[in-house]
C-alpha cells in the first residue's frame, strides 16, 4: 500500500523498523570457529534428543524379501581401521559387565542357543550410502534376560576387538530388530563383517553397529569422550533412523 | 468517484448530448477543492493580497458556472437545458482546475516522497535466518554429497561429480553432519514463521504464483532475458518474481520432507514411501538443493540490478518510490 509521507518521517520509520530486525545480526557468532564449534556440537546435541524423543520403541524398520537383498560380495565391508583385527574365534567370549545381575564371559554357544531372527534390513552409511542384508542374529533384548541386565539402565556400551567402542541409548538397544548378529546370508559372519558377533541395528546408521564384539556393559553414565569412537570426533552420538 | 459514476447512470437517458457536463460534474468537489487551494497558497505567497483578490475573483466565475448547471443536471434528471454553451463552459473550467490542481501539488506538499511498507518484520526476519540458512545447509550439504558422490550403489561406487573442497562447510563429513544438523532447526523454524505468517495476514497474496499470473511470465520473461519492452508495475511482484519465490517455497518444503525422510527414514517411513523409499529420497533432497542453487544467483544478480532502494527494503522494510 502506498503511503505519502515527508521524507524525515519515511527515514525515522526505517530506522525504527532497520533496529528492530538487529537480532539476527546475532547470526554472526557462527563466523567466529570457536563459537561455531561449539554452537554446532549443541545443534547435533538438540537434535540428538530430539531423535531420541520422536524414537518409537516398537516400530519396524522396513523388511524385505530375499529377492530384494543386495548380492552378499555387494554388501560392503566397512571398517576404520583394520578390517581382519585376527579374534581367536576358538576362545572368544562376550565378556558383560556393569549393571547386570550374572556378570561374567559369555561363550558363542550361549547366545546362538537363544530364539534366532532372521531379518532382511535396510543398513544405511551415514555417508550416503545404503545396501539390503539378510542377518541372523539374537535379539538383544533377550541377551539383557539371559544376562538379568537392568533395562532401567540407560546405555548399553561395547568394546571391540578392533578397539573401536560405541554406546546405544536403551531404547533403541531393546528395539525387537536390534540384533546381537552372528550369522549374514545364513552364514556365520566372516572376519571381515566383525566375526564372531556384531550388532546389527535397522534403526540405527551403520557406525554404531559395532564389530567384533568384546565386552557389553550395561550402564546408566557414559564417560564424557568416550561415548563411540565417531561420536568423540564429532558424529551424532544418536545415529537413529 | 463512485458516486458521481452512479449519478452518471442516472441521468444518461435524459441527457442525451452532455458529455462534457458529465465529466464536470463527476467531480465537484475535486474543482472546488482545487480551487481554494489555489486561493490559499497565492495568499501565503503573494506579497499584495490585492491582486490575489483580483485572481481570484478572475476564476470564480467560471468556476460557479461550471458547477452550478452540473449540480442541477444530477439533482433533477428531468432537466433537460444543458446546452452546448454549459459544455464549453465546463471545458474551460475543466483546464483551470487542471492548472489549480498542479500547482496545488506544489503548494501543500512540497517534500513528501512516496513510499510503501514492503515487507512485514516476520518476512524480513525469515528471510535473512533463510539466507544464511540455505548458504550453510548447501555448503554442508555439498561436504556430506562429498563423502559418497553418487545415487547409486557402494559397490561398485560411480562418482558422479568431485565437489571442490572450496565449495563446502565442515572440513569433515562429520563437521558438515554438525552445520547441517544445526541449520535445519533454524531453517524450518523460519519456514514455519515465514508460511504461517503469510497465510495467517493474507500477505501470501501478493506473491503467490497463481494461473492467473500465467500470461505475465513470458513478457516479463522477454524483458529481462531478450531485451524486451518493459511490462508496466502492477503490484509488489511481478509474474516472474512470483514463480520464482513460490518455486523457492516449494523447493524448502521438499528439502526439508526428504531431509525427514533421510535423517528418520524408519520413523517415518510413510514419508519414506511417499518419496519412493529412503534411496530415491536422497535423489529428491539433491534435486532441491539444485532449486536453491539455480534461485540464489538469478535472485542476486535481479537484486544488484534494481539498486539499493529496493535492497534497504528487506532490511527496512520501506521501499521509497515503489514503481507501481
Amino acid at each position: 500500500m502506498i503511503e505519502q509521507m515527508k521524507d524525515g518521517e519515511l527515514r525515522r520509520r526505517s530506522r525504527r523498523q532497520l533496529l528492530k530486525l538487529a537480532p539476527v545480526a546475532a547470526l554472526g557468532v557462527f563466523a567466529f570457529p570457536k563459537a561455531s564449534d561449539w554452537l554446532v556440537t549443541e545443534g547435533v546435541r538438540f537434535s540428538d534428543w530430539a531423535a531420541g524423543e520422536l524414537f518409537r520403541g516398537q516400530h519396524l524398520a522396513q523388511t524385505f524379501s530375499n529377492a530384494q537383498v543386495a548380492p552378499f560380495e555387494k554388501f560392503p565391508y566397512n571398517g576404520y581401521d583394520v578390517l581382519d583385527p585376527e579374534v581367536d574365534l576358538e576362545n572368544w567370549t562376550l565378556t558383560v559387565e556393569g549393571d547386570v545381575q550374572h556378570p561374567g564371559e559369555y561363550k558363542l554357544s550361549q547366545i546362538t542357543a537363544l530364539p534366532k531372527i532372521n531379518q532382511n534390513t535396510r543398513h544405511i552409511c551415514v555417508e550416503g550410502w545404503d545396501v539390503i542384508g539378510a542377518f541372523g542374529g539374537t535379539r538383544i533384548s533377550d541377551f539383557m534376560t539371559l544376562v538379568g541386565g537392568n533395562e532401567s539402565a540407560r546405555f548399553i556400551e561395547v568394546e571391540c576387538a578392533d578397539d573401536y567402542y560405541e554406546s546405544i541409548d536403551m531404547a533403541s538397544a531393546l528395539h525387537p530388530q536390534s540384533l546381537l548378529c552372528y550369522e549374514m546370508y545364513g552364514h556365520p559372519l566372516d572376519r571381515k563383517h566383525g566375526a564372531p558377533l556384531r550388532l546389527q541395528m535397522p534403526t540405527k546408521l551403520g557406525y554404531k553397529q559395532a564389530k567384533y564384539l568384546d565386552t557389553l556393559r550395561v550402564t546408566s553414565v557414559l564417560k564424557p569422550g568416550k561415548t563411540g569412537y565417531w561420536e568423540d570426533q564429532g558424529y551424532s552420538w544418536f545415529g537413529g533412523l | 468517484m463512485t458516486d458521481g459514476q452512479e449519478k452518471d447512470k442516472k441521468i444518461e437517458p435524459t441527457l442525451e448530448s452532455a458529455q462534457p457536463a458529465k465529466n464536470a460534474a463527476s467531480e465537484p468537489p475535486a474543482s472546488t477543492v482545487a480551487a481554494e487551494g489555489k486561493t490559499i497558497h497565492e495568499a501565503e505567497t503573494a506579497p499584495f493580497p490585492a491582486l490575489t483578490d483580483e485572481a481570484a475573483s478572475q476564476q470564480r466565475p467560471a468556476q460557479s458556472v461550471e458547477v452550478t448547471p452540473s449540480v442541477q443536471a444530477i439533482k433533477s434528471p428531468a432537466a433537460k437545458s444543458v446546452t452546448s454553451a454549459s459544455a464549453e463552459t465546463a471545458a474551460a473550467a475543466r483546464a483551470v482546475r487542471a492548472e489549480a490542481e498542479a500547482e496545488k501539488k506544489t503548494a501543500s506538499e512540497p517534500d513528501l516522497v512516496r513510499a510503501a511498507y514492503e515487507h512485514p518484520f516476520a518476512i524480513r526476519l525469515t528471510h535473512w535466518v533463510n539466507a544464511v540458512s540455505v548458504f550453510v545447509l548447501v555448503t554442508s550439504g555439498l561436504r556430506i554429497f562429498r563423502a559418497f558422490p553418487s545415487f547409486g550403489p557402494k559397490i561398485p561406487q560411480q562418482n558422479l561429480i568431485d565437489i571442490p573442497k572450496a565449495l563446502t562447510l565442515g572440513g569433515w563429513l562429520g563437521g558438515a553432519l554438525q552445520w547441517h544438523f544445526t541449520f535445519m532447526w533454524l531453517f524450518a523454524a523460519s519456514g514455519v514463521i515465514y508460511l504461517s505468517y503469510q497465510f495467517l495476514s493474507g500477505h501470501y497474496r501478493a506473491v503467490l504464483f497463481t494461473p492467473k499470473d500465467i500470461p505475465g511470465v513470458w513478457p516479463m520473461a522477454r524483458h529481462y532475458f531478450f531485451f524486451g519492452p518493459k511490462p508496466a508495475a502492477t503490484g509488489q511482484y511481478n509474474a516472474l518474481q512470483k514463480l520464482a519465490y513460490t518455486s523457492t517455497v516449494g523447493f524448502g518444503v521438499l528439502s526439508l520432507l526428504t531431509g525427514l525422510v533421510m535423517y528418520k527414514p524408519t520413523q517415518y517411513s510413510w514419508l519414506a514411501f511417499l518419496f519412493g523409499g529412503f534411496h530415491l529420497t536422497r535423489i529428491w533432497h539433491f534435486a532441491s538443493m539444485c532449486g536453491f542453487v539455480a534461485f540464489v544467483p538469478g535472485h542476486l544478480i535481479m537484486v544488484a540490478l534494481h539498486g539499493w532502494s529496493n535492497f534497504f527494503s528487506m532490511l527496512s522494510g520501506w521501499k521509497r518510490e515503489p514503481e507501481y
